[in-house]
């Protein structure tokens, strides 16, 4: 008998066998009560067969290459923990930017999940579905590799110790926290442009390629690991971002306006946020690889406008808030150091002022802002230490009602005045950092208004320890509020000099190194 | 024009793909950063299947690249023989 040998199948075959292939046209239900969420945001498809895939990933080899990343990040994270690689880092200040990357980005990788689950069942094609699927388990993957990686550092360090619960009270992590929960309460449109686009492919580069670059320079293992495990799924999720914009506009010109409103707005709430990425990368990695403003120049400014410039040909214009960011690219990492530095009693993680060194570093990428605007704050808070008078500002900030970030940016145009914008809506006023978060919310007000603030959670008496009595004379509202984060001030916060850290982490690498 | 990227791990399997790159795509400039590589070309890039066999010695699925990739820019056009990247501009 003749044996009729198959070839093997090619990548386009398979693709179009193993996905496209898997779907169906429903014949007893309407289709629009199958898929009942694509019609209310205006974006018309008329043919989702004309979605293409680029990656052209079957599940099949999906799984084999997802196992393969996993083996090789666990046997990584069980060599960093046999080698108390936690001690290898090149300073222990250093592992305050993980404090932060660990209590804020394993709830927005959870989210995103939840997102992309939810896009995976409703997206109208089988293409956009598999894809969605896909991107849904890799980002339930970071969320538990990111939770695994917060034991690496809290068995050793303060201030994480309760991540989940600071994560849903924390001031500062409402920022990332309400960023995600906006683009989840969004429409399936808006929300893939949210994140698929503004936030994977224009920004994502800059949380994790310069910064987890930055990890491998200090001697962090662990978090260089996990931060690239995680990347390596992003370029997939950057091009369902890109395809799903051009697909969009490809289906017909009435989504163009509707698109290019979604880009501005997640375009500016994506800079908003990543805010603290710049303040790290500038002030919290001991040993820098690029500052702040040379990633912003090649992740963004160059990469991002390439990007713009390909899209022009569908009638796509770069975002107006860009040239604000231009002129905010020289400031905003100093002022949000400044801005943590002085609210230390009210965070989970340390501080401090830069050293000679780094403030010489930080004058030289920033010659036309630092020594004229910030070298001499830092003058000033470390003269005051030295007497004995570290400065504290007691005051709880106003806060944005779209980013929820204080009120710590200055004018466009003029570094020395803080910015604010306010306007009235049904009766009550809402302040906002910039024009363009005020735009955001007068498109929007009835969802901007219902924005969990903390501070006007504890201006509300909303956030006090259970038991605490707010009207005894004794009383003291910000001991109470940190109660209820759980932190501990002095021990979980405040300078790092003299910190439980510092003396922890001198003592155990003296015995990593000497036999005394 | 604008560039084109693409970053990998750097590891023993990335440098025979960087290898690869830098022959298939001559105006290739190669960035060095900790723990990893990214190669800017100006508007496109091409990876063939066969100059990264050729170079590791082995049979290589151009898939494999996800498990080392950390990023890339540019319109993505996958077979096969060739992993492509693209601008339109």
């Amino acid at each position: 008998m003749d044996m009729q040998v198959k070839k093997k199948l090619g990548l386009k075959e398979k693709y179009a066998l193993m996905t496209r292939n898997l779907g169906w046209e429903p014949s007893y239900e309407k289709r629009e009560d199958v898929y009942p969420l694509l019609d209310y945001e205006g974006i018309k498809i008329h043919d989702w067969d004309k979605w293409e895939d680029p990656f052209r990933l079957t599940m099949d080899s999906y799984w084999k290459y997802q196992a393969e990343k996993e083996r090789k990040l666990y046997a990584i994270i069980d060599a960093f923990n046999q080698n108390n690689g936690h001690l290898n880092v090149t300073d222990a200040r250093y592992i305050n930017a993980m404090k932060i990357f660990l209590s804020a980005v394993p709830s927005l990788e959870y989210n995103a999940h939840r997102g992309f689950a939810r896009l995976g069942r409703h997206m109208g094609g089988v293409g956009p579905q598999v894809a969605c699927q896909m991107q849904a388990i890799d980002e339930i993957r970071h969320c538990q590799t990111q939770i695994h990686s917060i034991s690496n550092y809290n068995r050793f360090y303060n201030g994480i110790h309760d991540w989940k619960y600071m994560n849903d009270r924390l001031w500062y992590l409402s920022v990332p926290k309400s960023f995600f929960e906006d683009a989840c309460s969004c429409g399936p449109f808006e929300f893939i442009i949210a994140i698929g686009f503004s936030f994977e492919y224009v920004l994502t580069n800059l949380v994790f390629v310069p910064f987890v670059s930055g990890a491998a320079y200090n001697g962090d293992m662990g978090t260089m690991t996990f931060g690239f495990s995680a990347q390596s799924d992003e370029a997939r999720h950057m091009t369902l971002g890109l395809e799903v914009i051009k697909f969009m506009l490809e289906q017909d010109p009435a989504n163009l306006p509707i698109v290019q409103k979604w880009i501005d707005k997640w375009t500016w709430r994506g800079v908003r946020l990543l805010t603290i990425v710049a303040m790290m990368m500038d002030y919290m990695l001991p040993k820098r690889v690029m500052s702040w403003k040379e990633a912003w120049e090649i992740y963004f400014e160059q990469n991002g406008m390439s990007l713009f410039k390909d899209l022009a040909r569908y009638g796509i214009k770069v975002p107006d808030c860009v040239e604000q960011i231009k002129k905010e690219k020289d400031h905003l990492s100093h002022q949000a150091w400044t801005t943590f530095y002085a609210a230390a009693p009210m965070t989970n993680f340390h501080t401090w002022i830069p050293s000679d060194d780094e403030l010489d570093w930080l004058s030289s990428k920033y010659p036309d802002t630092f020594d004229k605007y910030y070298r001499p704050r830092f003058e000033f808070f470390r003269e005051q230490a030295e007497k004995g008078e570290r400065f504290v500002n007691p005051n709880l900030p106003q806060l944005c009602q779209v980013c929820q970030i204080p009120m710590l940016f200055t004018e466009p145009d003029d570094p020395t005045q803080i910015a604010y914008r306010q306007v009235e809506h049904a009766g009550e006023k809402y302040h906002f950092c910039s024009d363009h978060c005020q735009h955001i919310f007068e498109h929007e007000p009835e969802k901007y208004v219902e924005a969990w603030l903390p501070v006007h959670q504890i201006l509300q008496g909303n956030c006090f320890a259970k038991g605490d009595d707010p009207t005894a004379p004794d009383f003291n509202p910000i001991a109470s509020v940190m109660k209820w984060w759980h932190l501990e001030n002095g021990k979980d916060n405040g300078d790092f000099a003299g910190s439980e850290d510092e003396k922890n982490f001198a003592q155990w690498r003296g015995m990593a190194t000497s036999n005394t | 024009m604008s560039n084109v990227f693409i970053a990998l791990q750097t590891n023993e399997e990335s440098r025979h793909i960087v290898e690869a790159l830098l022959e298939d795509n001559p105006t290739a400039v190669v960035d060095e950063q900790p723990a990893m590589v990214k190669i800017n070309v100006p508007g496109s890039l091409v990876l063939r299947r066969t100059t990264v066999e050729e170079k590791m010695g082995r049979p290589f699925d151009l898939q494999e690249m996800q498990v080392n990739l950390i990023t890339l820019s540019g319109h993505v056009d996958e077979d096969e023989d060739e992993f492509r990247l693209s601008w339109n501009d």
